[in-house]
């Protein structure tokens, strides 16, 4: 895998800020996006543009077929046993709010328990908050350990009789974690509870097979994975989703609507009410391919020795605190160092082109559980090369030298 | 514009060494203000004498140097100004800091005012704003004796 040749993909990268080179490292908040997919979206309103599902004229046929081809593929990449267990949304907040929703509807009561953990960004956290308001469940969060780990005892340490449900990210967007979210499957299963995984930080990173992590429901963030924003996907086994209520009702999601009685369409329309983000979706296919074209074993291989790398340059670096230290890190280093406040870091690594976020990245829970107000993160994609890492700690120097540390 | 103009020496002075970090002895007037996206947090004190002259103006808090600066600046030049001249240095400074080339009060002189223009380069960062303006809006309530806590994003 060459990642000059990679970059070149990108045409992100042939902008200047501040009259440098771009160095990017805000992909756990969204990804920059291959010439491929950016072509898509406008080839498709050039020249291929309807509404999807509805009229049998020559362009809805072609735009059906462009749009059912990208869940299909998404189908494959995940290795989901159904086509219909897979669901756009708006994004992944949409996704998991899906499931908050129907799944609180029908199953949660007063006294139910949801497990989450301490690492959730809020999208799954407020979702559920929300039940707790509405239907009066209880929350609980599986604690992280020193290294900001997730272990399958800190879950079944929580579990009670009434867990109903058990809520995860798969990698933290702060610490960069990845829970053992199989095995946390296994024994959530073995107790009979669902499981629903975040999988933001996760899809855009590691090779996923829904069938073998065997988890009920998985959200995933298209634009964080190489796509265009507004789309999200839910992946749920076609047992829930035939079971569940429907969560918005409008045009597409019916199959008959009279002034007494309502039927609901098969899956997955069932779920998709309303003109979709057709673009999006068919442009998303784009993505799918560029990963798979370069290969998710190759990514994961190439991010993880930069992860590697990242976590020895910024450890010789006095003054820089990497937050969490987990066994198994992935794409993700937030940071804090002393006497520079974090938005302080970010403005001045800005000048230099250097692209990093700073603030609590919706993850105000654990920040308060590691009594940070706010952290600087470098989040890692494809595109990124040990000269962007070098480039990082270079402009971290001159921070440093701004404030006088040492 | 360039990092430079920003932090530049004045503002990291203040930002890492404070003026008036503490809390004013028998303060009549007070107000609280945070951000909640950063977690900045800052709380106002001001003693106005019987003249409704400011004896003493301090605040305690934390954030980054842009806000911690810009209350440790607005302090040193508000001290022993009276009431009614605040509100229309807040007022200036406040549109200074989003859009205005020069502070145009009359309440502060021409060395005071190039203090606070140190601020002014906060305007190429938008994002910063709110960093930079914190502390003064949470002094408007506390000279309003509103009790109101200041959420900056809510401004």
């Amino acid at each position: 895998m060459n990642i000059n040749n990679i970059k070149k993909e990108f045409p992100i990268f042939d902008s200047k800020v501040h009259n440098n080179d771009l160095v990017y490292l805000d992909s756990a908040n969204s990804s920059q996006k291959p010439k491929v997919v950016i072509d898509r979206i406008y080839d498709f309103y050039t020249k291929e543009f309807s509404n999807v599902g509805r009229s049998v004229h020559y362009l809805a046929v072609t735009a059906t077929n462009l749009y059912e081809n990208t869940r299909s593929s998404i189908r494959k990449y995940l290795n989901a046993k159904d086509e219909n267990e897979i669901v756009f949304t708006k994004g992944a907040t949409e996704a998991i709010n899906l499931v908050a929703n129907t799944f609180g509807q029908k199953y949660l009561n007063e006294g139910d328990e949801v497990l989450l953990t301490e690492l959730e960004h809020h999208s799954n956290y407020v979702p559920w908050h929300f039940l707790k308001n509405s239907k009066k469940i209880k929350i609980n969060f599986a604690e992280i350990n020193q290294d900001g780990e997730i272990t399958v005892e800190s879950i079944e340490k929580k579990i009670t009789k009434n867990t109903k449900l058990i809520a995860i990210t798969h990698i933290s967007n702060v610490t960069g974690t990845i829970l053992p979210i199989k095995e946390i499957t296994a024994v959530a299963h073995s107790k009979g509870i669902p499981v629903l995984i975040d999988g933001c930080q996760g899809a855009p990173h590691l090779k996923l097979d829904m069938q073998d992590i065997d988890c009920d429901f998985y959200a995933i963030s298209c634009h964080k994975m190489y796509g265009p924003t507004g789309l999200g996907i839910l992946y749920a086994k076609k047992k829930w989703l035939d079971d569940l209520p429907p969560y918005q009702g409008g045009g597409g999601m019916i199959q008959e609507v009279s002034k007494d009685s309502v039927t609901y369409g098969n899956l997955p329309n069932k779920y998709e009410a309303g003109t979709m983000a057709t673009a999006q979706v068919i442009a998303f296919n784009e993505s799918i391919k560029f990963i798979e074209k370069t290969g998710i074993e190759n990514i994961e291989r190439h991010e993880s020795e930069l992860i590697q790398y990242g976590q020895e340059i910024l450890r010789k670096n006095n003054s820089v605190k990497l937050i969490g230290n987990p066994k198994n890190r992935g794409s993700v280093l937030s940071f804090n160092i002393d006497g520079i406040h974090p938005h302080d870091i970010a403005t001045i690594l800005d000048e230099d082109g250097v692209a990093i976020r700073a603030g609590h990245h919706c993850c105000q829970i654990l920040h308060k559980k590691l009594n940070l107000t706010a952290s600087a993160r470098a989040s890692i994609g494809v595109y990124n090369t040990k000269d962007d890492i070098d480039k990082l700690n270079e402009s971290i120097n001159k921070c440093k030298k701004i404030f006088e540390l040492k | 514009m360039n990092l430079k103009e920003l932090y530049q020496e004045i503002i990291l002075d203040h930002g890492k060494n404070p003026r008036n970090l503490r809390k004013a002895e028998n303060f009549n007037k007070d107000a609280k203000g945070h951000n909640p996206l950063c977690g900045d947090k800052v709380h106002i004190f001001l003693k106005l004498d019987e003249n409704r002259k400011i004896q003493d103006i301090s605040f305690e808090g934390s954030g980054c140097a842009i806000s911690m600066a810009s209350a440790s600046i607005m302090t040193e030049l508000l001290n022993g100004k009276k009431e009614n001249q605040i509100n229309e240095i807040v007022k200036d400074f406040l549109e200074m800091i989003k859009k205005k080339e020069n502070l145009d009060n009359n309440d502060l002189n021409d060395d005071e005012k190039t203090k606070l223009m140190c601020l002014s380069g906060v305007k190429q960062y938008p994002m910063r704003v709110k960093c930079a303006t914190l502390a003064w809006h949470t002094l408007t309530s506390a000279v309003k004796n509103s009790q109101e806590e200041i959420n900056i994003e809510n401004l």
